[in-house]
């Protein structure tokens, strides 16, 4: 479904990612772990061309991302849903804009249609009864809870995760890996890159450590968690399990 | 008891005597008509110009419009208004005949576009990228992010100060008379001339200027209170 072939991306002279071969097949459920300034981010966030790669391919569905035009692209995005660290709700928009506001304005849904979607979504999240308020009345939990219904609202083929939890306060977390453990269980495809360990260990079908701007080690959660080969890896899991 | 007929005879002569206070009227009705129609228009080109501005800055695109959007900035930004008025009026409009409230509003309305502009730039500017990117995230193209996420939101954030310039271009337009319109100041300096008499019309003048600015400033407080409400929900 994603194939990545030698994507290398530079911020001015910085080398932050060196070389990313991977594919990803459908239904896979890829957790991306590394510590801070491994490019785990950079990487996600040029999946969907939120980043532009310096140089490499991206295909996605037999278009090659790095070379498609604008247009293209944006109908791209339709079908890669994105769930960011700090949420990003509209601040201006109720619950339920939020959630309709894309699939109407780009014509794929009527706003009847759109708000039939919106209600199943909040029903799927547990917040059905917040659908005519405004983000800043809602918990982090809950703010992330709908970014996630808000990405699905668009029918994605795949889910990319940005540090999801990271915001949270730790009381909060379970309830957004909850609704994420529901989505891989329906078979979504996802690339989560995160932080939670026990989420990797549960759900991935395959488990990547990225250091230093390479994917360094890549492997089943079993096989990765307890019988780490990479000398990095091994440092790493020993500081955070 | 002489001070006061004093007085008494100063008002009649200032106001009632050949209807003068109608010199106040007239131009007070001119100097609303001026700085109604500028303040449309400065906010329309306004608009226009810090949209160019953000999306330079944002995406690298429109760069030949940018490098005009900053000289008109700077032109605008670095002269006073009422040397703009003169131009406009004895030099760019010289030969021929027109309208000088349409010269005003023009005038005042360009001069006012480039303040505007750049408030509205730095509230699309404040507007966290994180916005711009969920907007992408989710299909829609820079133009439909614009419109529906960022603008609304940028302009929510600028409305005091966006109403605070207009109350600055209300007080500006008294430099009308350069250009021989009779607004509200002209009014009174008319009346001074006809009765050799200051200290009324002046005043007269000057609390109607106060007037209507603390009408607008309690109107933009109350515009304040009510958008902050909205932030905390």
């Amino acid at each position: 479904m994603i194939e990545v072939n030698g994507l290398n991306k530079y911020f001015g002279k910085l080398h932050i990612l060196k070389g990313i071969d991977t594919t990803i097949q459908k239904g896979e459920k890829v957790v991306i772990i590394g510590p801070s300034g491994s490019g785990k981010s950079t990487f996600l966030r040029c999946l969907n061309r939120l980043e532009t790669p310096t140089s490499g391919s991206i295909l996605f569905e037999g278009q090659d991302l790095t070379r498609v035009s604008d247009k293209q692209l944006y109908a791209v995005r339709e079908k890669m849903g994105m769930v960011f660290q700090h949420f990003h709700l509209f601040p201006h928009l109720t619950i339920q804009k939020n959630i309709t506001l894309a699939p109407v304005k780009l014509k794929i849904m009527t706003q009847s249609e759109a708000d039939e979607k919106a209600a199943e979504l909040l029903k799927k999240v547990g917040l059905s009864d917040k659908a005519n308020q405004y983000p800043n009345q809602l918990s982090g939990g809950q703010k992330q809870r709908i970014a996630i219904a808000r990405a699905l609202a668009m029918n994605p083929d795949v889910m990319l995760f940005d540090e999801p939890t990271s915001a949270l306060d730790p009381e909060m977390v379970g309830e957004v890996l909850e609704l994420m453990r529901e989505l891989a269980a329906e078979g979504m495809t996802m690339i989560v890159v995160t932080h939670e360990m026990g989420f990797a260990r549960e759900v991935a079908s395959r488990v990547m450590f990225m250091d230093g701007g390479k994917i360094v080690e890549e492997n089943s959660p079993r096989e990765f968690f307890e019988n780490p080969k990479n000398p990095r890896l091994r440092e790493f899991l020993s500081k955070v399990l | 008891m002489e001070f006061i007929q004093n007085f008494a005879d100063k008002f009649y002569s200032t106001f009632i005597e050949e209807n003068r206070w109608l010199y106040l009227a007239d131009g007070l009705r001119t100097t609303l008509l001026i700085t109604f129609f500028a303040v449309i228009f400065g906010m329309v080109l306004g608009f226009l110009i810090a949209i160019v501005r953000a999306t330079h800055d944002k995406t690298g695109k429109f760069r030949f419009l940018n490098v005009l959007a900053r000289i008109y900035l700077t032109v605008i930004r670095g002269t006073p208004v009422v040397v703009q008025l003169l131009i406009i009026y004895f030099v760019i409009f010289a030969s021929v005949n027109i309208d000088k409230v349409f010269v005003a509003v023009l005038a005042f309305g360009l001069n006012s576009a480039a303040y505007v502009a750049e408030i509205v730039r730095s509230g699309i500017m404040s507007i966290d990228n994180g916005q711009f990117e969920a907007g992408m995230s989710l299909g829609l193209n820079y133009r439909k992010t614009m419109i529906q996420i960022i603008l609304p939101q940028a302009f929510k954030n600028v409305l005091p100060a966006l109403a605070n310039e207009f109350i600055v271009l209300l007080k500006e337009t008294s430099v009308s008379g350069y250009i021989a319109l009779n607004d509200l100041t002209k009014g009174g300096d008319i009346i001074r001339s006809n009765t050799y008499e200051a200290f009324l019309p002046l005043i007269a003048v000057a609390v109607i200027y106060l007037i209507m600015v603390m009408i607008l400033s309690a109107l933009v407080t109350k515009l304040e209170r009510r958008l902050g409400k909205s932030d905390r929900g």
